[in-house]
This record gives structure tokens, C-alpha cells and sequence, in this order.
């Protein structure tokens, strides 16, 4: 009956969004393209007039040694982040479907209520919990005889800070990665399992052979999204660390929001987010390929 | 046994995914005497609401709670329509360039926000919508559409057809089918597609950091709640009754629409 319509209706009601998103989105995008290309500090903030310098930015990025730090830092901090995320979250989904109906809803309302806890809500009970003198985790520690965790304060260490804010992340992101990969161990059919069963599969067996492969887009959708999440993370990193101690904490984001917001490097900020979005394109786009692929 | 081991394993799960939702809450209750003793109460053996005196009476907090609801509100009231419309072109109508508006709309999904805090910053600047609630706004709005666009579409592919032709065979506009027929099915997917929407929103920080910048006025909750410190210096118990008061809203809309949320993430993810 609709099948093809040749009137201008479709293009009116996708307007608004078009608009949106070349207004709000594209130009943007766009502007730090261009800023990226020019000298752009405090002064052309308040002046304008910015005058393009080629790729000199980008040059001063790359030959200097704290660019790779970060990068490189972003990777491991990804990296840990992820395998935690999705890891614990199998698990999980695996233990839901085990589970009896009242333990299992139990579970699941208590996945989503951490997935509901605001960010910055979630990152300040962390900070409280993780307090030196107070802190829950320190008397824990102590109470189970670690001695030395007697007023430890956590955000004076490098180290430290960093394990906590992957404890905090791995917290908020687990509920959804388990959610999800339970909604998906759900469709697949018990009968699957019992022939592998039949056929001798030990557990371990049945998951790699049975379960992994029939949701192994699904697994490269929940990795994938993680890993944008984790890697662009911004907000638990500024409000507990500010990206310190000694920028142990400094990711990507967080490096370009210092040298554009702190040091006024309005193209230097600009370009490191170029290179963000770079970098994260091309992990995602041959991850998911891959992950597809197989 | 093996059931017993796999419980018990349950059982830490559980407690581990709750207790620092738990422990904020318990700790917006202690009495500051509780609070500051060197070994830990589990259980509000004397709760108070002195926590949530000093939170609600702080300076400044009713205009947070204020801004906080109107960008919000804001954003996601935009957001729906604008991807109502956009997603019922998507899911009932066949045009030229639909393929590409509907790989542009993924594409949007995974926009790399952090990535446009300067540029952002730079063009409110210019535009002299710095510390406006207005541009807060819009990017919110941006941020959560298209999301909404991919779900509404979605709850939208999952109504047959058939029911909105049927009204217009009967003598129905296609205007007053949609809206008799289609609209009422919909609104489990408009809740459920708001509810992430107002949770975006409502989280958002790196832009209401760099977007409001002299007028302390324009600020959100979240900006108020990581400047905690210079609140309530070390007050935990002000500042955990601050961050409950600010998760209230979150938590409580999510159990309530929790349902409709199952159904609205299958829906969106079968088109996914």
C-alpha cells in the first residue's frame, strides 16, 4: 500500500532531525576538524581571526613523548576495563540462566538498579567508600588483616587510583553487558544444549563450542559498545583524579579537556580529539568486522 | 551442592552490585556520630533526616534541582518528536536516501561527544550561548535522538501494518490512524525510550562543565554534587543525602518503567 511514495512527506518529517544533526553534530565535528589545522589559543578565543598552520599541531602531538603516554595508557586502561566487563558479565549471564525464577529476578532488579545509579552519584559513593580515615574498603582490609591498608589513602597513589576507577567502571558497566547477554543466551534454544550434552560436552566444552558461536554478534556488539564507553569515559576520571596523581589517570578525553580547558590549547585539544575519533573508528570498524566475519 | 556453590556465588553478586546504592542511602540516614566511628554499622539502628536538611538547605540546591529538570525534560520531550517523526518516515514510508538517513543515524549513535567538548564550547561562544540552559539543551537533545530514533523505529516495525490500514479502509486519515491506532500501541516504546533519554540527560557532565562556565546560576546537579567538597567539605553524611536526592529520580523512574525497558531494548535490538 506505501510502498513508494513520491511526495516530498518523508523529507519534511526527517527535517528536524537532519537539521539537528548538522547543526549540533556535523558542524562541530567539522569545526574541530578545521581548528585542528589552525593556531588557536586564548587570544583567537577572545580576538578570532585564527590563521591556519598546516598540520603543525598534529606534528607537535606526535613527536612529543606525553602523546604516546596517553595513547598508550588509554589502551591498557581499555584493555582492562573490557576483558573485566565482559568477562564478569558472562558470567553472570551464564549464572542468571541457571538461577531459580526468585533469586534470578532478585539479580536482575539489582543489575538494574546499579545500571540506573547516575554517574556521579555512583563515582561519589566511591569516593567515600574508597575515603582513607572512614573509608569501608580501608576497615574491610584491615578487618580481614591486611594491616597496612590502616588509613591508606587511595588517591595519593598512581596505581591506586587507577585499580579504583576501574573497580568504579567495571561497577556501572556490568549491569548492562550482563542484561544483554542474558536477553541473548535466552533465545537459544535448551535442546542445543542437551545434545551437546548427549554428545559428552563438558561445560567449559558447551560455552565455546554451543553458546559463544551462536552469539558471537552479540558478543562483538556488547565488547564494541564497551569499548567506546571505556575509552571515551570522561566524567568518573575528571571528578576523582582530575587525571592525576602524576597523570596516572590521564586518558585521551581526558588529556584533550586538560590542554584545551587548563592550558587554553584550544588546536592542540581540537587535534588529540581528531585522533581519538580516528583511533576508535578504526579499532571498532575491524573489531566488528572481525568479530562478524568468523 | 553444586546448586548451593552456584547461590552462594549468586548471593555475592548481588551484594556486591547493590551495596554501594545500599551504603549511600544507609549513609545519607547515620547520625554524623555513626558516621565518623572507627568501626561501621550496617543497619540504620537511628536513622535522621539532618543529612537531607543540611543537602536541600545548601545554597544554590532548589536552582540546580531546577535547571537539572528543565534541560532534562527538555531534551528528551524534543528528542521524542523530533524522532517520531524522523523514525515513522523510516518505518512506514519508501524514499530516495533512506538507506543512508538510517546508516547516518547509527553512525550518530556512536558520536564521539567527548571528542566535541572544544568545538562545542567555541561555537556557544560565538553564538553567545554560554551559560545558556537553551544550547544545554540542544546538545542533550542531540545526544539522546538518535538513540530514540533507532528504538522508536524499532516499537514501530514491531505494529503490523495492517492495523493502521485497516482504520484507513474503515475511513481513517492517515493523520487520525497513526494517532488512534499506532500512537496507543506506542507508548510503552515512548516510555521506555525516554526513560534512557532522561537518564543521559540527567548524568550529563562534561558539557555542563565547559557549556556553563560564570553564571553558577545556569549549573545542574551533577556539577553541584562533584563540587561536593567545596559544599560540604568532608560532611559525608550531607553529601551521600546530596547524591541520593540526585539518584532519587533515576532509580525510581527506572523500577517503575522496568518493564517496559525488557521489551523496549528487544525491540530495539532485533533492527539493531
Amino acid at each position: 500500500m506505501w510502498t513508494r511514495t513520491r511526495s516530498y512527506w518523508p523529507y519534511l518529517l526527517i527535517a528536524p532531525a537532519v537539521a539537528g544533526g548538522a547543526f549540533l553534530l556535523l558542524y562541530p565535528l567539522f569545526k574541530a576538524a578545521v581548528i585542528s589545522f589552525q593556531h588557536f589559543r586564548m587570544g583567537e578565543l577572545i580576538r578570532g581571526g585564527a590563521a591556519f598552520v598546516g598540520l603543525d599541531n598534529y606534528t607537535e602531538l606526535l613527536t612529543g613523548a606525553e602523546f604516546w603516554e596517553v595513547l598508550l595508557r588509554t589502551v591498557v586502561w581499555t584493555a582492562i576495563n573490557v576483558v573485566l566487563i565482559v568477562g564478569l558479565s558472562t558470567g553472570i549471564a551464564l549464572m542468571l540462566v541457571r538461577l531459580g525464577r526468585g533469586l534470578r529476578l532478585a539479580l536482575m532488579s539489582a543489575l538494574a538498579l546499579a545500571w540506573a545509579m547516575p554517574i556521579i552519584a555512583a563515582t561519589t559513593v566511591f569516593q567515600w567508600l574508597f575515603q582513607s580515615e572512614l573509608g569501608l574498603v580501608n576497615w574491610l582490609l584491615v578487618t580481614l588483616g591486611l594491616e597496612s591498608f590502616q588509613g591508606y589513602t587511595w588517591f595519593a597513589d598512581g596505581t591506586a587510583t587507577f585499580a579504583v576507577l576501574v573497580v568504579l567502571v567495571v561497577w556501572q558497566s556490568v549491569p548492562f553487558a550482563a542484561l544483554t547477554l542474558y536477553a541473548g543466551l535466552t533465545t537459544i534454544p535448551g535442546e542445543l544444549y542437551e545434545s551437546a550434552r548427549i554428545d559428552g560436552g563438558t561445560g567449559w566444552q558447551v560455552f565455546w563450542k554451543v553458546t559463544f558461536p551462536i552469539l558471537r554478534s552479540l558478543f562483538a556488539l556488547v565488547a564494541s559498545l564497551e569499548v567506546i564507553w571505556v575509552a571515551k569515559c570522561f566524567p568518573q576520571i575528571w571528578v576523582l583524579s582530575q587525571g592525576g596523581p602524576d597523570d596516572a589517570t590521564t586518558t585521551l578525553p581526558v588529556y584533550a579537556f586538560k590542554i584545551a580547558r587548563v592550558l587554553h590549547r584550544y588546536d592542540l585539544g581540537s587535534a588529540v580529539a581528531m585522533l581519538t575519533v580516528v583511533i576508535l573508528a578504526i579499532a571498532l570498524v575491524s573489531n566488528l568486522r572481525r568479530m562478524v566475519r568468523q | 551442592m553444586k546448586r548451593l556453590l552456584l547461590n552462594v556465588a549468586a548471593v555475592a553478586v548481588l551484594v556486591t552490585t547493590i551495596f554501594p546504592v545500599y551504603w549511600m542511602f544507609l549513609t545519607a540516614f547515620k547520625p554524623t556520630r555513626d558516621i565518623n566511628s572507627p568501626t561501621p554499622t550496617f543497619w540504620p539502628a537511628d536513622p535522621t533526616f539532618d543529612h537531607f536538611v543540611t543537602a536541600v538547605n545548601a545554597p544554590g540546591f532548589w536552582t540546580y534541582w531546577r535547571n537539572s529538570l528543565l534541560v532534562t525534560v527538555g531534551a528528551v520531550l524534543l528528542a521524542l518528536i523530533v524522532a517520531l517523526l524522523a523514525s515513522f518516515a523510516v518505518a512506514r514510508m519508501r524514499w530516495r536516501g533512506r538507506g543512508v538517513f538510517v546508516v547516518a543515524v547509527f553512525a550518530a549513535q556512536m558520536a564521539p561527544w567527548e571528542a566535541l567538548l572544544v568545538p562545542v564550547f567555541i561555537i556557544a561562544r560565538d553564538t553567545d550561548l554560554l551559560d545558556s540552559l537553551a544550547m544545554l539543551t540542544g546538545v542533550y537533545f542531540m545526544i539522546t535522538l538518535p538513540f530514540t530514533i533507532v528504538t522508536l523505529r524499532g516499537f514501530l516495525d514491531a505494529i503490523p501494518m495492517e492495523l493502521e490500514e485497516a482504520a484507513q479502509v474503515d475511513g481513517c486519515s492517515r493523520m487520525a490512524a497513526f494517532r488512534r491506532v499506532v500512537f496507543p500501541l506506542l507508548a510503552p516504546g515512548l516510555m521506555a525510550t525516554s526513560l534512557f533519554g532522561f537518564i543521559t540527560a540527567w548524568n550529563e557532565f562534561a558539557f555542563v562543565n565547559v557549556l556553563i562556565i560564570k553564571d553558577q546560576d545556569q549549573r545542574t546537579l551533577p556539577v553541584w554534587l562533584s563540587s561536593f567538597r567545596d559544599v560540604f567539605g568532608t560532611d559525608w553524611g550531607a553529601t551521600m543525602a546530596a547524591a541520593s536526592l540526585f539518584a532519587l529520580p533515576a532509580l525510581l523512574l527506572f523500577l517503575l518503567l522496568q518493564r517496559n525497558v525488557g521489551t523496549g531494548m528487544t525491540a530495539g535490538a532485533v533492527k539493531g
